[in-house]
């Protein structure tokens, strides 16, 4: 066996600019055997630039990369993976209609005279899952599975492809607390085996649970390569951004009497049963609860995206009968959805063109966009939550994370609703970009707006919200006040 | 940078430039107002089918129904346009009115049914083709009236009134496609339908909306076909939805929605028509022609897919 603190990868000055602008400045790092190295940095520190290199999708401009004393920076991305370098990426890669075991071997197929031998890859998928503890039925199609279970799957699949170095890009980013337990067991287990793990997450819990190294970069240099035990979360927050930030703690203290929202015995057969709570003027609601607890069905059953069965929803005491969207935003209801990608923005229209689509009808005269009140009206509020574009007629498909959130926001802004549903609001964005949403929150609730904010993070709907309604298996388990309320009470109430 | 980007976005405009540069070095014919009289009248029908079925593309849909509507809205329009029968508008009315309606239904049973656009459309088509041998009882209706001719072969001031509507109908949808919000709800519904739809877009009437455009236009070309030809021909139009098609994603309409320009279309639909025209003039077969037309639409989409990559 090799000694366990036997360097794996080195990386010796890498530089790659585009355009003219260094993304990566004479980045150095090095991996050791069974080691989990958390990669830590906002969004555009070049942590994907950085990846992208390691795995062989971009070439570097300078610096070199030795994996097992062998240099590999001139390699391609084929090359690279058959050496042991493999990528879980943030979206899955599998094929739907192809069973788990199909999707493992995919690529790679058993044979036996030519043909396929099923038998085989079955087979062998299994004793794989198996010596990896996974309780996953080989011959099931990929698309029934939960995302949790499509990510340790293509763990497995790494693991089976001989991979000795795993980067898991913001591999928890879709999990609940549970899966996110089976997750570390599964890299805890592949450290035993002296598999080592570049581990990229913005969760700070999780990076103190997991990692034994962590490297920050920041604005696409390299800061620092510390022991985790050596950290503590504000002076890491500190290295990646340079500056101090103080405790999350956000939530307006002074909600008004006013009943913005009530919802009444919402039932929905297999999603949910028996929602009852209102949402008060200058109010966050926090909706807590694990993955599949029902949050988002709620949410979307209020906001029209859904049907729901029985039940009743009352706006500033108006019974809504809302079928769409389009009826939800009308009587003042927006909503932020939790996957950005598919239900918040149109990645070919500009920054503009987004901000003011849910509320054209205020920006067009007749049948015709007034684009000059169109251009004011969504440079002021580009401006009140700090987009950073090039432009307004930028494409969103171009922007961070962070910056397509505040486009999503700022559409839903736009249509001057009464109420808001925040669905996971920051998933998946940078810490700077995450206060700024947490302080435009705090604004526009002391402005009087009523907020239904749904989370995974306990931190935020803790620091965030006036009260928290937990939810377990579809049902309400209780409404907390924010002097009750605690991280192990949620979760007990979560878990019940 | 800027420039170079500017480039590529207008990457087959300059393709076309250059395409009429040497074909006018070549044959001297080519660049007169007479030669281009020729070859904007040949385009016309074409273009306003490749209109109307951008706006469909965009939205991500496709119509195979295109011909078939010419065929419906050409035999019904010289049906009540027989000398001394009606006035001029009856029959243009009824050809428009056939082509919306086959139009709406298209969009109709897409919105409702959430079949593919495809398979919708290859239904009508063979549809639209019996609605059309059934109203002309498979028989060529001809002795129109010679206000109905006039659409087809007069001239305005000189010009003929085929390019006249052209031109009102690309200024038209151009406007509806930039400046007006169906235009901007067409955009967002092909960019991403489920975010549009979250967003409070009524996707439902923007597809009824797009289907109904390109029948109707496509009601509009059956009409000034028929007047060109003097004749209701319930086998006309087969096969214009391939070559109206072709033309949009020359001009550079992404076939997975969200991206395009009328003005590209008009483009894509000149060119096709340029080369076919200079062929002709250098004495090409016709046979030849259509291999380098195939040619051309996979170039123009390789070209495509090559700016995004680099883009990207």
């Amino acid at each position: 066996m090799h000694p366990a603190d036997e360097q794996i990868l080195k990386v010796n000055g890498l530089s790659k600019s585009f355009f003219g602008v260094k993304a990566l400045d004479n980045i150095h790092f090095d991996l050791k055997r069974g080691e989990v190295h958390a990669l830590m940095g906002e969004n555009g520190a070049g942590k994907s630039t950085f990846m992208k290199i390691l795995i062989g999708l971009l070439k570097a401009d300078a610096g070199s990369i030795s994996f097992n004393s062998e240099q590999i920076e001139n390699m391609d991305v084929h090359s690279i993976m058959k050496k042991g370098i493999s990528m879980i990426h943030q979206e899955i890669l599998m094929v739907p209609e192809l069973s788990v075991a199909q999707n493992i071997f995919l690529g790679r197929e058993i044979k036996r005279a030519y043909l396929l031998d099923e038998q085989a890859i079955n087979q062998q998928a299994e004793n794989l899952l198996q010596s990896m503890g996974l309780n996953i039925k080989v011959q099931t199609k990929a698309k029934h599975l939960s995302i949790a279970e499509l990510q340790l799957v293509e763990i497995a699949k790494a693991v089976s492809n001989n991979a000795r170095v795993i980067i898991m890009d913001e591999p928890s980013s879709a999990l609940s607390e549970k899966e996110v337990e089976i997750l570390f067991n599964t890299i805890k287990d592949l450290k035993s085996k002296g598999v080592a793990i570049i581990y990229i997450s913005h969760k700070m819990e999780e990076i103190f649970q997991i990692a034994d190294r962590i490297t920050v970069l920041r604005d696409g240099k390299f800061i620092a390569t510390k022991p985790a035990a050596e950290l503590d979360k504000s002076n890491l927050i500190s290295l990646m951004v340079g500056r101090e930030l103080e405790e999350l703690f956000y939530a307006n203290s002074i909600t008004q009497p006013e009943v913005i929202l009530k919802v009444k015995n919402l039932n929905k057969k297999g999603k949910f049963s028996d929602i009852n709570f209102d949402v008060h003027a200058g109010e966050v609601l926090g909706i807590a609860g694990l993955m599949g607890a029902g949050r988002t069905e709620i949410a979307k059953a209020i906001y029209g995206l859904d049907s729901f069965d029985s039940g009743e929803i009352m706006l500033k005491g108006k019974k809504l009968e809302i079928r769409s969207p389009k009826e939800a935003i009308r009587e003042g209801i927006g909503y932020v959805s939790e996957d950005r990608k598919a239900l918040g923005f149109i990645p070919e229209l500009s920054v503009k063109q987004n901000i003011s689509l849910s509320s054209i009808l205020n920006y067009s005269k007749s049948w015709f966009i007034d684009e000059n009140k169109e251009e004011k009206a969504s440079s002021k509020i580009a401006k009140q939550l700090n987009i950073k574009a090039s432009g307004l007629n930028q494409k969103v498909m171009n922007l961070s994370g962070g910056n397509q959130q505040k486009v999503v926001i700022a559409r839903v802004l736009m249509a001057s609703p009464s109420l808001i549903i925040l669905d996971e609001p920051t998933r998946g964005i940078d810490i700077g970009a995450k206060h700024e949403i947490y302080k435009l929150i705090r604004k526009l609730t002391e402005s009087g707006l009523a907020v239904i904010m749904i989370s995974s993070e306990l931190p935020e709907i803790l620091g965030m919200s006036n009260r928290i309604l937990v939810l377990s298996k579809g049902k309400q388990k209780t409404i907390l006040t924010q002097k009750e309320a605690s991280q192990e009470k949620i979760m007990q109430y979560a878990l019940h | 940078m800027h420039y170079i980007k500017n480039l590529r976005q207008y990457g087959i405009f300059i393709v076309f430039s250059i395409i009429c540069l040497i074909i006018s070095f070549i044959s001297p014919q080519f660049l007169t107002v007479s030669n281009w009289t020729i070859i904007i009248t040949q385009v016309s029908i074409n273009a306003l089918l490749a209109f109307g079925v951008t706006f469909v593309i965009i939205t991500g849909g496709i119509d195979l129904s295109l011909g078939s509507i010419v065929a419906v809205a050409g035999v019904s329009a010289a049906m009540l346009a027989h000398p001394d029968s009606y006035p001029v508008l009856v029959p243009v009315f009824a050809g428009l009115l056939a082509g919306l309606l086959i139009g709406a239904f298209n969009g109709f049973i897409i919105t409702k049914s959430k079949i593919a656009p495809f398979i919708v459309t290859l239904g009508t088509m063979t549809i639209g083709r019996g609605l059309a041998l059934i109203l002309s009882n498979g028989r060529p209706v001809s002795n129109l009236s010679e206000p109905f001719v006039f659409i087809g072969s007069g001239k305005i001031m000189n010009i003929p009134v085929l390019i006249v509507i052209l031109v009102l109908m690309f200024i038209l949808c151009s406007i509806i496609l930039n400046k007006t919000i169906l235009g901007r709800y067409i955009y967002a519904v092909g960019g991403n339908e489920q975010a549009a739809r979250a967003s409070g877009i009524n996707v439902t009437q923007v597809k009824m909306a797009v289907y109904s455009i390109s029948g109707l236009l496509a009601g509009l070309a059956g009409i000034l076909l028929t007047s060109r030809i003097t004749t209701g021909q319930p086998n006309a139009g087969a096969g214009f939805e391939l070559d109206a098609i072709a033309a949009v994603v020359i001009g550079g309409t992404s076939t997975t929605g969200g991206k395009g320009t009328i003005a590209g279309t008009l483009i894509g639909v000149l060119l096709i028509g340029v080369i076919n025209n200079s062929l002709d003039l250098l004495n090409v077969t016709s046979y030849y022609q259509q291999v380098v037309m195939g040619i051309i639409i996979i170039g123009a989409v390789v070209l495509d897919s090559l700016n995004q990559k680099s883009n990207s």
